[in-house]
Order: C-alpha cells, then structure tokens, then sequence
C-alpha cells in the first residue's frame, strides 16, 4: 500500500558538519545520507565541505574523497568507475543516476546525495536489493528452447533481430528506473518495475528464443505488469539513456495482439 | 555491538524531483478524483433544471456566487486537461512518441491545448456562440 510518509524508524536526524580545510578557495557542499546500523540511532544527513582544487571531476570522485580522507566509515558500492557496472547508482539532487558518470559541475549549489529512495537501507548510501535480484530472476533471463543447438554452431541470429536486442541488452541493471518509480515505491511486492520488464522483453524478442507465450502468460497479471502507469520516470532517469517505458508500451501490445489473434 | 536490523526506508517522495510527465501523471489522477466529486455539482444543476423556475432561480444564485464560479472553471480545465492526458495515453498505448525529446515537448502541447481549450469555452459562453 502506499505510504506517502517516512516510517518512525526513517525520519532523518540532523547530522555532523565536516568544514573545509583552512584555505580552501573552491569550496562545494555535499550533504549525504547516513545510517549505521549499529548505532540505533535514525538516518541522518552528514555534511561535507570539499576542497574542489584536490578532488576529481565526478560525483564519485567527491565521495571517494570523503571516505579517504574524512570519515572512513562512509558506506556505498562502487566499482568500474565509467558508467557500465551499475554499482554506484543512487539519488543525487533528487534524480537517480550513477555517480561516476556525473559530473560535480553539472550541478550548481549543494550535491545531496542519498540512497535509491524508497529501498531498506543496509548502511549508508548502500540499499538492500535482494527482492529487485529475485524480481530479475523470476523472469528466467536466459534463453528457454526446445529446439536443440546446432551441432557445429551457436544459435545464430539475423542482424535484424539482433538489432532488436540493442537498448535493452545495454541494461546493467544498475535499478535507478525501477526505484524512480512512484508505482514501484507502493507495490514493489508484486509490480516487476522498469527495469526487470526491460529485462523481461528482452527475452520477449530475441529471435532465439521458444518461450514467448509461456514469458506472456507469466507477464498478463494486474500487478506484475500492469501497475505501469507511464509515469515515465524511468526513462526520465535511466543513466544509461535506455526506455524502459517503452519496452513496457512494447509488452502490453504484444499481449493485446496475441488476444486479438 | 548488536547489528540493528530494522533497516530504515530510504526516502523517496521527500527527495525524489519528480520530471513534468510525472507531475503530469499525478495531475491526471488527481483531476479524474476531482471531475467524480464534481459530478455532483453537475447533478445539482441538472435536477435544478429539471425542477422548474425556482429551483432554477435558486440554483442561479448560488451559482453566481464567486467560489462556484471559480470551482466551476477550475471543473472545466480539469476535464480539459484530463481528456488532454487521456489522448496522450492513447498514443502511448500504440506504442508511439516515448523518446526522452518528445516528453517535454508533449507535456507542454497538453497544458497549452487544455488552457486553450477552456479560454475557448469561456469565450463560446460570454459571447454566445
């Protein structure tokens, strides 16, 4: 059901003001969300002055300098550093993106940067994904064929069915669409969200394979699939410039014209 | 020290910058909630017709009074508006104009058309056409 309002146990506190280095020039604020589970104490908001003059040119670069050199215990996923793992994703001045593929001068003013919103909190800026991952499983992401392989070759695809797969193969499942979503927020138990339907048609339209109707049947639910309401956040917010929204419209069609004969 | 599981929930519409399309989709629900409870207004004036003349004088002075001619227009803009959003879905149904350029630009053709449409109906009233 939805809840417009934060539980008790989420309301943020006020937090800790780190301040700039003596001498800095080129000063830019960072507010962060903060929570530690072994605190017992709410979230709270931590603030950060940054010395621009020694820090990298990416968002990531700001919360890397945090933990390197101010408070250590800044907790938050990370890895390729170039926008194709998906690890860093969170929200940054009230949109969701990947950290290492934004630049700090993008933005103007104070960068606040907090957790995929409306997702239990592990530490930090590090949300629990567990239910996102077993969505994405639900959906068995590989290929499902009675026909069996070619002998001497892979299965092979024409380059115009290939081209079907591009813009949603490209997902690195990073879960900024599906968290975006004010449909996913109240219902995440049983929509899919954006980003396992992208995934989900993918699997739709790949040539090779033989389990389209069975993947329709599993998709033609009032929840599952049909709680998008194309608010179009998703494709609004997607880092990777993908339209899940569409692979979404896609799907519907397809089961409209499987009725439809 | 105990690890707390009682993980919190991260915060959603207190920081999330919803775009103009979402904005949008909420006013479309909000507008259909608002137009079913107007039809109630809309009723009063239709059993006042029908109630001879001075229900119907009855009726026209309440009607005339500033806030009813306000929610009034605002009934008028939000059925606009609302029937706007609704063609707008139906593009999206065919599977049409979801590129993140035409967004925007649909958005705001939405909001002008309903605006200009109202602004019509106004003018239809006061000059009688």
């Amino acid at each position: 059901m939805a809840e417009f309002t934060l539980p008790k146990n989420s309301v943020l506190i006020e937090g800790k003001t780190f301040k700039a280095p003596v001498g800095a020039t080129h000063i830019r604020r960072f507010e962060v969300y903060r929570w530690d589970p072994e605190s017992g104490e709410n979230p709270r908001i931590d603030a950060f002055e940054l010395d621009m003059d020694s820090c990298g040119p990416m968002v990531l670069d700001a919360i890397l300098k945090i933990k390197n050199e101010i408070d250590s215990s800044l907790t938050f996923r990370r890895s390729c550093r170039e926008g194709v793992c998906g690890s860093c994703a969170m929200t940054i001045n009230g949109k969701n993106s990947l950290a290492c593929t934004k630049a700090i001068d993008s933005y103007s003013g104070t960068i606040k940067i907090y957790p995929l919103p409306h997702m239990p909190v592990v530490k930090d800026l590090v949300a629990d994904l567990t239910h996102f991952y077993a969505q994405y499983a639900s959906i068995k992401p590989w290929i499902e064929s009675q026909t069996p392989a070619p002998a001497d070759s892979e299965r092979l695809q024409s380059k115009e069915d290939r081209e079907k797969l591009d813009g949603l193969y490209d997902c690195v499942l990073c879960a900024c669409c599906s968290t975006s979503c004010p449909s996913y927020w109240w219902n995440s138990e049983r929509y899919l969200g954006p980003a396992v339907l992208l995934q989900a048609y993918r699997w739709l339209v790949d040539s090779r394979d033989e389990s389209t109707g069975e993947r329709l049947d599993e998709l033609e639910d009032p929840f599952k699939l049909y709680r998008c309401h194309t608010i179009m956040n998703c494709t609004d917010t997607c880092p990777k410039g993908l339209n899940p929204a569409k692979a979404i419209a896609e799907t519907k069609k397809m089961l409209v014209q499987r009725k439809l004969g | 020290m105990a690890i707390n599981t009682n993980r919190p929930t991260s915060p959603h519409l207190q920081v999330y910058r919803l775009p103009l399309t979402g904005i949008i989709s909420i006013s479309h629900r909000i507008t259909g909630v608002m137009l079913s409870a107007g039809l109630i207004l809309f009723v009063y004036v239709i059993s006042a017709l029908a109630g001879g003349e001075d229900s119907y004088k009855a009726m026209q002075a309440v009607m005339s009074l500033w806030l009813l001619k306000l929610i009034c227009w605002s009934f008028i803009y939000a059925l606009f508006f609302h029937l706007c959003h609704g063609v707008r879905h139906l593009i999206w149904d065919s599977g049409n104009s979801f590129e993140l350029d035409t967004l925007n630009r649909y958005a705001i053709i939405e909001l002008a058309a309903s605006l200009i449409l109202t602004l019509m109906t106004f003018a239809g009233g006061y000059y009688g056409l």
